[in-house]
Formats: structure tokens, C-alpha cells, sequence
């Protein structure tokens, strides 16, 4: 393809997720003055911020959270799966991972295999529910991954609790899983230059499941056929495909990735499942979904974003700013960039025929089918 | 997104069929009705769980059904126009912290109606994205979700922060809106002798007419007056048209876009109020968090309810009833179990008699597990009966969708002058 | 009012689009209290033109008067206002509604701000009443069978004061016993004073009920005739034409040897309609079986009954030595089934992919699109760049999005597509649809190329150049049966129209019905 033909695509593909940090950034600064703040030195601030070495590693250990969280409804989405179970997914791989991390002792890295593998297992088959109940009973993925979180919350609720998976933390309220060994610790990652603060090592995981989930989407069959049903039911139906198994092979996989969203926080920082750990990490995967356009390199950046907006905010504090216009933002974000990526999809569907025709006119009619 | 479809097997007795079969309808709820009160008199004789009919059980129930049965009833608006709106719960939160600001500062009934104009703010986003800009709608609910929630807490920390008893996550005291007794203590002797049936019906009725508040009276005014409208008007009859069939409605002159706008932005409207009656009625106040997930158990009593507001009722009132047994007395949950046993034995003797022999073994066996459940433990634990709504839902989803009538054309995207 | 004065006439009416004359001088004179019936094969332009008499769009030149006023129809309601009814070919009735609610949307009766239910009820049992139409207000349309869902129609344009009534391919879904009772409503109606004008392309149950008929062939009348005076064999030949094409294959290369066999093949639908009965043909190495007939007969659920797509009912499906019945649709495209959609962008292309991923679908398990698990993208576009040469796809690159091909090279890409994958079979639905002729003659040809080397071909069409072209046999599918076998050497226009139409099941002889 022509250097500029890449470009246009680059172009067009990033269009729609800049056009809607714009927008976003434009209602902020409305939402700023109205508080009598300065928007740029607001926003000035916080990029300031985040030059420090501690907060980056925030930054980098929040995006790596987000991202399992993020492929994971991405790979959903793919095929026009919307597996919003993501948060009971997680939360419970997270609960029962913890507890039998806490409660087994095995050599280091078999120790935090094994609480991977629950974890993974544990959300897929949390999501796999889902899925057989949309292929068998034909229910909405949408509606039983929302009432399947709730369950979730119920269980976790229902087990954490001392006698059952849980212990009390001496001297204080919290009452979480048996911390998890030394064995079961992941120790961290120096990677921002001179500074002793390390990234969640975990972060080596998700760098393999973003390659994976790009290589699975783009590279096998199973990801082609994946991608088709996605486009064209019907022309995947007559191509052969089988939906069904699609869709429940989808959501265990969805499943299995939003198993290991709560994975490097349990082994990197906290050790143990506690009341406190962080929830609603499966609706920021569906906003980074939304704006990374389910691609692990626009996911990636989306991470950051996020991360970013979530932990240079801190900074605002300080300036009499609420921490939480970086919802406003972030939400603000989620609503346009959807709108913003329709009508680009419009215009780029009239561009590119335009275009196409104008090349084959101008390359004159005994041409054949040039190649690339 | 398609629904791979699938044959549905035994329909559960629930959700009523959505023809308007008017007089056998309501014959066939009252007996029903009785038959039930006359099944859990029974089951508070035997269990002594005198809380399972009381009135301060039922009077709770009623209070916490008002904000489910509100959001369900914006679901239903919306849904009925053909638009899923599963961003209830955000335009509930807006409706708390309207009612919270300035029902801090005007009085409840000022509260009230901010609460109404806030959700409604949030219903005309919905609508804008989906309606106009035809952005998939589950994504835009999500989306208000995000956005409810975080606008909510900003405002809080901004306007509520230095206020007399208010802070980043609650507002000041709102004044309460007062509340009204039809019977007074009248039947509070009757209830306190225990007798079958008799004591158990004062209970109830003793619930149902003391100490409620004039909003509750709103909501049940708002449920009744959405079956007027949209099943007894033309207005109504072209709005649930464009949830049927939109192009055809088109083919005869309805303007689809109007019907959907008007009815998302009700559905805001609708969601901020049952917000509004959280702040208001429940708390006297603003606090982050409070709808804890109501708004989707709004879905969950829409979907049990068949997308009708009498089905709306009971499952709403079903929903609050568990949700008030559980705060108030264990005994009582322990003794629904039994209700559940004895209701799942009744089941497998009816499939029998038609003849669905694997259906009612399978209904047999789980009323043995729930039976044995009960026998065999003293309490429930309190997470089982804040799943109830949502494993229902499940339920009814999975086992009795043959029965449920989503309006035909909900989800589609609709886009003028694209019809066949 | 002058019971003489024509409820309807057009005419010279002309409509163009872009790139097509639809319709050209019509004229049409419609007498009042009369059926008027309009014959003509798909693409005819039957529809455009009742489209124009709805008001759905204005003609470009002609006009129209109604009731002998000349008018300008803006939009259906316009039509409506002048006494104009549609009743469409694909029912605009919503399933969960009650009769009552569908027929008074948008026209309700009040009483004060509520529906008055009891007067809409008094007036559709009127209604029922006064032209033998009779349905429950209070049914469900769901509930209803189809016959008793277009009652539901008529009524609907009834009580809206249609004293003209279009009828669009009113019988294309109704079994002989609604017919019979179609056409006993509609002679009711015309009793009562009202004018009909009914389309349709099954000649047998036009010269059953019409007065007068009028031909429709390319876009412009052809003649109009009085059903008592003219045979069904005399319509088909001014439907179809005069002159048929001559088949252009010069030497047979069908062999003995018999590749896909059919046997009693059964197909139900929803309701237990039968959309296909006892269906049995062969297809031998090297022929070319043509499925003549108008759409709707069957011809989309022979070819998704053959795929997997749907499960046949009855009967049997061989591929060479193989009962291949119940097997999943991969399994038929592995086993060399290949498929040219008759609706590409539904079934056959993923538009908003690549053009080397959609050298793939259909074939994606197999080389050179995978090596093992994997997609083999270097062999894919390699590939891909072949069949753009040697099929003479016109695309800058094999980058481009499917979407942005003409119909054309679209087609061009799916034929090549499949004559890669080396298929024994091919189900051709349609393959020149929407393509440009110098596509199709392409088209052709390589289909020639590939039977010459041993591929055995059902071909579906409405293209009769195409289908006698290029047919070793013709057989004609009417309501889901195979009705007739014609040789595509020697059949006349007569022959082939009467067949499609089911003008042969009207009486024998020179006599009309």
C-alpha cells in the first residue's frame, strides 16, 4: 500500500478517540471555569505532576490493571458480544485466587502460576455462564453478565468472612484472605529510571496477552472466524462458521483475561483479597475498549490515559479542584468518542469509494489489478 | 447484536400474558393474590416467623419497591419506544443529587421535582446518542452510567463541601416529606393475635395504609397513569408502535424520532424520581452511593414484570418484599424457604399432570434442596436474599422466555425511510 | 359522479434512474368497480410504477388522474387523501399489536384524550361486515395465519376511506384455499363500487379474477386484454417476449458420471409452510442445471437447504458417493461446495474487511489462506493478487476494503474466489446481479471454462439470456416444486413463461379460466 494510503488510515483511525479528548477536554474546562479554576493551569499542573517518578509508576501500574480489564471486553466486543461481566469476573477470580494462594505452599513461580490459573479459570467460567445461557436459552449476554455481577458481589460477600475464606487483620476492620506467602510474590519492576519505585511485575503479562489477544484476533483461524462473525453474521453463517461455538468460546476467553484483571495488584502490592480491594475496574475496560477501538495498541495508549487522568488528579487537591472533574472527563470522553467514531465510519465508507474510483479512472481501463 | 435463539422449555407460572383480557385478568390476579395471602398465613402459623405478614415488614417493603418500581417504569418507557436503556442507575444518581441540592435549600418537594428534571437530563443524552447519532445503545447506557456517577461526585465536593452537615459524599439534611395513615392503629390488636389468615390480613392492609408517604402515593399514581397512557391513548398506542414495528408506524404518519425522544427523556425522568425518593422519603438525604444498584433491578422487575406495569408492580413489590424481610428478621427469610419448597412441590405435581415428566422431576427435586435447606439451617445468609432479584431474573430469563414479550423492535436501530 | 369516468389513469408516465429507464410511456386507464390486473416479470417495472400511483415518487413525466381530476401526489398521504390504498407485498403489521391497533395507528378515534376502543371496534366489524371481511379486532396479528394478516391490510387501507386499492403480489404467500378467498373479498369489494389494481406474475389466478389486464414488459405497457378473450400461453409470450435467446454452447460436456443428487428434498417454515416439496434432481460432472423461475418460489431455500445452512425435512442430499444430509455447512465447503450468493453483501462478502480477507470466507480453513492454525496472510494476498489478475478485478490493491469495489469486481472476486477453492459443485445464485455487462460476459465465460473441466453447476436465475445461455438443462420451480423440464435448445417462449408462471395449471386448450 502507498506510504500515503497508511497515512490516510492512520489518520482516519485516530481521528475520532483525538476528536473526542478534545471535545472532553473542551466541557472540562467549561466545568473548571464554572468553579472559578484556571483549566490550563489546572491542566498544566497535573502534566507536571506526573513528571514525577512515583507517580509514573502509578500511572504505569494503574494502566496495567486497566488493560487486562480492557481486552478483555475488547475480545467481546469483536463480536458484537457485550460481556459487561467483567467486574463480577474479576472481583471473583481475584476472591478465590487469593484464598488459595493464601492457603497452599509451593515453590515461587508454580505458587503464583497456580493463582493465575484460578484466577483465569475462575472468570472464564464466571463469563462461560453467560454464554451458554445466550446460545442454549437465547438470554442476553447483556442482561446475565449485569445480574451475574450482582451474584458475584453476593458470593464474594457471602465467603469472605472469618471461619469461611477469610481472616481478620489484627488491629483494624478489614477483614481479607490469608496473605499470600512470599512464594506467591511477585516482586516488582525498576523501570522508571532513578527512582526506587518499581511497576507491578505482573506487567510482563499483560505486554503477552496484548501481543496474544493481537495475534489471536489477526493471526488464526479461530480469530478470523471471529472477526467475521463480528462484520457479517450472515456471510460468516455462509461461510461456514459456527455462531454458537463462537459466542461461548468468545466469553470463556473474555472471561478468562478478565480473570487476571485483579492478578498483579493481588501478587504485586496487596497479597490478600481484603473489602477494600478496587471494584469497578470492568467498566473502565469498557470505556478503553470504546476508545481504543478494541485494538491493543489504542487500548494501550487508552490505559494510559486513564491512568493518567486517575492518578495526576491527585494533584488537584491541592488546588481546591475536585478530584472527581476527571470522571466528568472521563465519561465525557466514553459518550463522544462512540459518537465521533460513527461518523467517522460514515465518512470514511463514502472517502474510501470515492477514492478507489478516482484511482481506478485515472490508472486508465486496460489496466489489471495492480499489486501492492 | 443478534440473540442466538433457542426453544424454551416449562414457562414458569410468573409474568402475565400481555393480551388486555380485562375482567378474566383480574379475577385471575385476585385469586391468585388470595391464594398466596392464605400460603403465607399458613407458613407464619407453622414457622412462628411473625414478621413474614407484619406490618412493619410489609410497610418496608412497600417503601424500598417505590425507587426499584421507578426505575423499572423508565425502563419500560424507554423499552416500549424501542430503545434499551440500561443507563437507569446513572440517571438515578443524577436524581439523588438533584433532590439532595436543592431539596436542601427549597424544601422536599422542590427536591423532588429537581430530582425529576436531573434524570430527565440524563434521559435526553440517552437520546440524543441513540436517537440522533444512532450510537449502539447499551454502550451509550454504560456511557451515562460513567458519566451520572462521576458528575454526581463532582457536584457533591463542589457545592456540598462546608455546608452544615454536608461533604464531598452527602449532602445536608433534607426536610422530610410527611407521611399519612388510613387506619391508623386500628388493626395493630388484630395483627398482634396471631390468628391464621385474620391476623395475617390486618398485617398487611396495616402496612399498606400506615405511615406512607405522599410520594409513595405519587409513584403508584404514576404506575397506574403509564397504563392508562400507553395502552388506553393514541398517544400511547403510536409510542409502544415504534417499539413494535417502526416502519410501519412510519408507513402511516408516526414520527418515530419524536416517540423515542419523548419517551427516553420520560424514562430519565421516571428514574430521577424513584432517585429523588431514595433522598428524599428513605434518607432525608444525598449520599454517594445510595442507589446501590437499584437501577438495574429496575431492569431486572421490567423484564419479571413482561414490560407491563402491573407485571412492574409485582415484581417490584416481590423485590422490595425480600429486600425488607431481609433487613428486619432472619426468621422470616429462614420461612421463606419453606414457601419456596412448598411452591416448587406444587409446580412439579402441576407439570405432572401435563405430562412434563422431566420438567417436574427436575422442579420435585429442587423443592427436596430447598426443603432440606430449610430443615437443616436455622438462617439464611443475608447475600442469598440480595441475589434474589437478580438470580429471579436469571430465571425467568432462562427458563420462562417462551412466556416473556420483549416489544419486537427493541434494540433495533431505526433510521427514517430505511424501512422494507 | 359519472360512473363512466376511469378511477384511475395514467398516462405517458416516465420514471428514470440514475443509469435506467424503470418506466417508459405507460398507460393505463382503470375503470371504476373493476379489477384491473398488472402483469410483468421481475424488473418489469411493476413496483416503480405503483410506487408513483402511492405518491412514494413523482414521475418524471405523464400524469395521473384519479376519479378524472388530474393530481400531483407528494407522498402517500397525499395518495391516501385521494382514496388510494396499498396493501404490500411484505406486511407492515406489527406482530404484538391487536388487529384493532394496527388498523387504526396513526387514525385513531377519540374521546377526548383517550382511544375510543368500542367505536374502532364498531368500525372494522363494519367493515368486516360490509365487504365480507371478517377478523377479530381483538386478535393477535401474530397469532393469525397469513391469509388472515392481509385481511388485516385491506381493512387497514378500508378504514382509512381507500376507494382504490393496490394490491401488490398479493398471492405470492397465500396457499389456494386464501386465494380462493382473496378473490371472493375482492369481488365484494368490486360489488360495493371499488376499484382494484392488482399486480402480480402468476398468471393462472389473474385471468381468474381480473376484467382486464395489462401487460408490462421493460419498462413499458406491452398491450391490455380482456382475460375472457386471451389464453394463458398468449400472456406468458407477452410477458417474456417473443424471441428467446439461443443457447451459445456449441458442444456438451456433461458426462455420466453423477456428482450432487437430490432426492425428495422437503423444506418447512415457520407455521409448517412448506417452502419446499419433494425436490429430486442430478447434476452430473460437466452440466450445467438451470432453476428457472420467479423469485419467491423457492429458489433461496434450495440453495441454504444445500449449503446447511437450513435443515431439510425430508429427503436426501449426495455429493459424488457421500450422503451429505445432515452435515454442517464447513463440512460442505470443505468437501468442494462452492457458492456465489445471489445477495453478495449479505452473504458473500465482509464489506468493511479487506479484499485478501474476503479471498478467504468460505475457504478459511484451507491452503492457501492457513497453514495449520494459523492464517497464512503471504499466501492469502499472493493469492488474492492472482485471482485479481487473472479474473480481471479492477482495484488499485488487494488492501482495499470490499466496500469499495464496484458490483462488478465484486462479483469478479467471488467467482474467482470460488473457482479456486477447486469446488466439484457450484450454486450460482444470481451470479451477474447488479454487475456490468462486460463483467458478465466475463462471468460467463469463466463459468463455461470450469463446467468444460468437469464442474457440475446449479445455476439460478431470473436472467433468462443467462439461464438458457448457459444451461445443459432447464427445470422450473413453482411454489417450491419442480413443476417442468425444458430443454434449453429447443424450448419456446410460451413453454418457459407458462412454466414460471404456472399458466400450465390453468386449463388445457385455447380457453382461459
Amino acid at each position: 500500500m502507498s506510504t500515503s494510503g497508511l497515512a490516510r488510515r492512520i489518520g482516519l483511525a485516530l481521528a475520532a478517540p483525538l476528536l473526542a479528548i478534545v471535545f472532553s477536554l473542551v466541557i472540562t474546562s467549561f466545568v473548571l471555569l464554572t468553579i472559578k479554576a484556571n483549566p490550563l493551569d489546572t491542566f498544566q499542573a497535573m502534566i507536571t505532576y506526573s513528571g514525577q517518578a512515583r507517580v509514573q509508576t502509578l500511572i504505569i501500574n494503574s494502566a496495567v490493571t486497566y488493560y487486562f480489564a480492557a481486552v478483555a471486553v475488547a475480545i467481546g466486543f469483536r463480536m458484537n458480544l457485550f460481556n459487561i461481566g467483567v467486574d463480577g469476573q474479576y472481583r471473583l477470580a481475584a476472591m478465590l485466587s487469593a484464598a488459595i494462594g493464601g492457603n497452599i505452599v509451593l515453590p515461587g513461580p508454580l505458587h503464583v502460576l497456580v493463582i493465575i490459573l484460578t484466577a483465569v479459570l475462575v472468570g472464564a467460567a464466571w463469563a462461560g455462564a453467560a454464554g451458554l445461557l445466550k446460545v442454549r436459552r437465547g438470554v442476553s449476554e447483556v442482561i446475565s453478565t449485569i445480574m451475574l455481577n450482582f451474584i458475584a458481589t453476593a458470593v464474594i460477600a457471602y465467603l469472605l468472612a472469618p471461619g469461611k475464606l477469610a481472616v481478620s487483620t489484627a488491629g483494624s476492620n478489614n477483614i481479607g484472605t490469608r496473605p499470600i506467602p512470599a512464594s506467591g510474590q511477585v516482586p516488582g519492576i525498576g523501570l522508571v529510571p532513578g527512582s526506587q519505585d518499581k511497576v507491578y511485575g505482573l506487567i510482563v503479562l499483560a505486554v503477552l496477552v496484548g501481543v496474544g489477544f493481537w495475534f489471536l484476533v489477526n493471526r488464526t483461524r479461530f480469530g478470523y472466524d471471529l472477526r467475521a462473525t463480528g462484520m457479517s453474521e450472515s456471510a460468516a453463517v455462509a461461510s461456514g462458521v459456527d455462531v454458537k461455538r463462537m459466542v461461548v468460546y468468545s466469553m470463556l476467553i473474555s472471561g478468562a483475561v478478565a480473570g487476571l484483571v485483579g492478578i498483579p495488584e493481588l501478587v504485586g502490592a496487596a497479597y490478600t483479597y481484603s473489602l477494600d480491594f478496587p471494584a469497578g475496574l470492568g467498566f473502565t475496560g469498557i470505556a478503553i475498549a470504546l476508545l481504543g477501538r478494541n485494538h491493543p495498541v489504542g487500548i494501550a495508549l487508552g490505559c494510559l490515559l486513564w491512568g493518567f487522568l486517575d492518578n495526576s488528579s491527585q494533584i488537584l487537591n491541592l488546588r481546591d479542584v475536585p478530584v472527581e472533574v476527571v470522571q466528568i472527563t472521563q465519561g465525557v470522553i466514553v459518550l463522544s468518542v462512540v459518537v465521533a467514531y460513527e461518523l467517522v465510519r460514515r465518512y470514511r465508507l463514502v472517502a474510501i469509494q470515492r477514492d478507489v474510483a478516482r484511482q481506478l479512472a485515472s490508472a486508465g481501463s486496460t489496466v489489471q489489478g495492480a499489486s501492492a | 447484536m443478534s440473540v442466538v435463539s433457542a426453544p424454551a422449555t416449562a414457562p414458569a407460572g410468573g409474568p402475565a400474558p400481555d393480551r388486555p383480557r380485562r375482567l378474566a385478568g383480574w379475577r385471575r390476579i385476585a385469586v391468585g393474590a388470595a391464594i398466596l395471602i392464605v400460603i403465607m398465613s399458613a407458613i407464619r402459623t407453622i414457622t412462628g416467623a411473625g414478621d413474614l405478614t407484619s406490618s412493619g415488614t410489609i410497610g418496608a417493603a412497600l417503601g424500598l419497591a417505590v425507587p426499584i418500581g421507578m426505575a423499572g417504569l423508565g425502563g419500560l418507557w424507554s423499552e416500549r419506544s424501542g430503545v434499551v436503556n440500561i443507563g437507569l442507575e446513572g440517571m438515578m444518581i443524577l436524581g439523588t443529587f438533584g433532590a439532595g441540592w436543592i431539596g436542601w435549600q427549597h424544601g422536599p418537594w422542590a427536591g423532588l421535582v429537581a430530582a425529576i428534571v436531573f434524570g430527565a437530563v440524563g434521559g435526553l443524552v440517552h437520546a440524543v446518542a441513540t436517537v440522533t447519532f444512532g450510537v449502539d445503545q447499551i454502550v451509550s447506557g454504560v456511557a451515562i452510567n460513567i458519566l451520572g456517577f462521576g458528575v454526581a461526585k463532582f457536584l457533591a465536593t463542589t457545592l456540598f463541601v462546608g455546608t452544615p452537615g454536608g461533604g464531598s459524599t452527602q449532602s445536608p439534611q433534607v426536610d422530610p416529606i410527611g407521611t399519612f395513615s388510613l387506619t391508623g392503629d386500628l388493626l395493630k390488636p388484630v395483627e398482634k393475635h396471631g390468628w391464621f389468615l385474620v391476623s395475617d390480613l390486618a398485617g398487611i392492609l396495616g402496612g399498606l395504609t400506615t405511615q406512607v408517604s405522599y410520594v409513595t402515593v405519587l409513584a403508584l399514581l404514576l404506575v397506574a397513569g403509564t397504563y392508562l397512557v400507553l395502552w388506553r391513548t393514541p398517544f400511547g398506542l403510536r409510542l409502544r408502535s415504534c417499539g413494535e414495528d417502526p416502519y410501519a408506524a412510519e408507513s402511516l404518519g408516526v414520527n418515530v424520532y419524536r416517540y423515542k425522544y419523548i419517551a427516553v427523556v420520560v424514562s430519565g425522568a421516571l428514574a430521577g424520581f424513584g432517585g429523588g425518593f431514595l433522598a428524599i422519603v428513605a434518607a432525608s438525604i444525598y449520599r454517594e452511593g445510595q442507589t446501590g444498584g437499584r437501577g438495574y433491578i429496575g431492569l431486572a422487575a421490567m423484564i419479571f414484570g413482561n414490560w407491563r406495569p402491573g407485571g412492574l408492580l409485582a415484581g417490584a413489590g416481590l423485590f422490595g418484599y425480600t429486600d425488607a424481610m431481609q433487613l428486619r428478621s432472619e426468621d422470616a427469610v429462614h420461612a421463606l424457604l419453606l414457601l419456596i419448597c412448598l411452591g416448587l412441590l406444587a409446580m412439579a405435581v402441576w407439570l405432572g399432570v401435563r405430562r412434563r415428566f422431566l420438567t417436574a422431576v427436575v422442579a420435585l427435586a429442587f423443592g427436596a434442596l430447598f426443603g432440606w435447606w430449610f430443615l437443616s439451617s436455622d438462617t439464611v445468609p443475608s447475600q442469598a436474599t440480595f441475589a434474589t432479584p437478580y438470580v429471579t431474573t436469571l430465571l425467568v430469563l432462562a427458563l420462562a422466555s417462551q412466556r416473556l414479550r420483549m416489544p419486537a423492535a427493541d434494540g433495533a436501530v431505526y433510521r427514517r425511510g430505511a424501512g422494507r | 359522479m359519472d360512473p363512466t369516468t376511469p378511477a384511475v389513469e395514467l398516462r405517458g408516465i416516465t420514471k428514470r434512474f440514475p443509469g435506467v429507464v424503470a418506466n417508459r410511456d405507460i398507460d393505463i386507464t382503470v375503470a371504476r368497480g373493476s379489477v384491473h390486473a398488472i402483469v410483468g416479470e421481475n424488473g418489469a417495472g411493476k413496483s416503480t410504477l405503483m410506487k408513483t400511483l402511492y405518491g412514494m415518487h413523482r414521475p418524471d413525466e405523464g400524469t395521473i388522474s384519479v376519479d378524472g381530476q388530474q393530481v400531483v401526489l407528494h407522498s402517500p398521504a397525499d395518495a391516501i387523501a385521494r382514496g388510494i390504498g396499498m396493501v404490500h407485498q411484505h406486511f407492515m403489521l406489527a406482530d404484538n399489536f391487536t388487529v384493532l391497533e394496527n388498523v387504526v395507528l396513526g387514525a385513531e378515534p377519540r374521546r377526548g384524550v383517550a382511544l375510543d376502543f368500542g367505536e374502532a371496534r364498531r368500525r372494522i366489524v363494519g367493515i368486516g361486515e360490509q365487504y365480507g371481511l371478517e377478523v377479530d379486532p381483538d386478535a393477535l396479528v401474530g397469532d393469525l395465519g397469513v391469509g388472515d394478516r392481509q385481511r388485516v391490510e385491506i381493512i387497514k387501507v378500508l378504514y382509512r376511506g381507500a376507494r382504490i386499492l393496490i394490491l401488490d403480489e398479493p398471492t405470492a404467500v397465500l396457499v389456494p384455499q386464501e386465494v380462493g378467498e382473496l378473490f371472493d373479498a375482492l369481488r365484494e369489494l368490486k360489488a360495493e363500487g371499488l376499484s382494484i389494481i392488482f399486480i402480480s406474475h402468476k398468471l393462472d389466478e389473474v385471468l381468474a379474477v381480473a376484467d382486464e389486464i395489462t401487460v408490462i414488459r421493460r419498462g413499458t405497457t406491452v398491450a391490455t386484454v380482456d382475460p375472457r378473450s386471451t389464453t394463458a400461453r398468449q400472456l406468458a409470450e407477452l410477458m417474456v417476449g417473443s424471441e428467446l435467446p439461443s443457447p451459445q454452447t456449441t458442444e456438451s460436456t456433461v458426462t455420466d458420471v453423477p456428482e450432487l443428487v437430490v432426492n425428495g428434498l422437503g423444506l418447512l417454515g415457520e407455521d409448517d409452510r412448506a417452502l419446499l416439496t419433494d425436490v429430486s434432481f442430478t447434476i452430473h460432472r460437466g452440466e450445467v442445471l438451470g432453476i428457472a423461475g420467479v423469485e419467491g418460489n423457492g429458489q433461496a431455500e434450495l440453495v441454504e437447504t444445500l449449503l446447511g445452512i437450513r435443515t431439510a425435512s425430508a429427503g436426501t442430499v449426495r455429493l459424488g458417493a457421500q450422503d451429505i444430509t445432515h452435515w454442517t455447512t464447513r463440512q460442505r465447503r470443505e468437501a468442494g461446495i462452492g457458492y456465489i450468493p445471489e445477495d453478495r453483501s449479505r452473504h458473500g462478502l465482509l464489506l468493511e474487511a479487506p479484499l485478501w480477507e474476503n479471498r478467504m470466507l468460505g475457504h478459511q480453513t484451507q491452503a492457501p489462506n492457513v497453514k495449520g492454525a494459523l492464517v497464512d496472510r503471504a499466501g492469502a494476498r499472493a493469492d488474492t493478487e492472482r485471482i485479481v489478475r487473472e479474473y480481471d478485478v479492477r482495484t488499485p490493491s488487494v488492501d482495499v476494503l470490499a466496500s469499495a469495489l464496484s458490483g462488478g469486481n465484486q462479483q469478479k472476486l467471488i467467482v474467482g474466489r470460488e473457482m479456486s477453492g477447486e469446488p466439484t459443485v457450484l450454486l450460482a445464485s444470481h451470479p451477474t446481479r447488479g454487475v456490468d455487462v462486460g463483467a458478465q460476459s466475463a462471468i460467463w465465460d469463466l463459468l463455461r471454462a470450469a463446467r468444460a473441466r468437469g464442474l457440475a453447476v446449479l445455476l439460478i436465475s431470473a436472467d433468462l439470456d443467462e439461464l438458457i445461455g448457459l444451461s445443459d438443462t432447464i427445470q422450473v420451480l413453482l411454489r417450491g416444486r419442480l413443476v417442468a423440464e425444458v430443454d434449453p435448445a429447443n424450448v419456446t417462449p410460451e413453454q418457459l413463461g407458462s412454466a414460471m408462471t404456472g399458466a400450465a395449471s390453468a386449463a388445457e386448450g385455447g380457453e382461459a379460466a
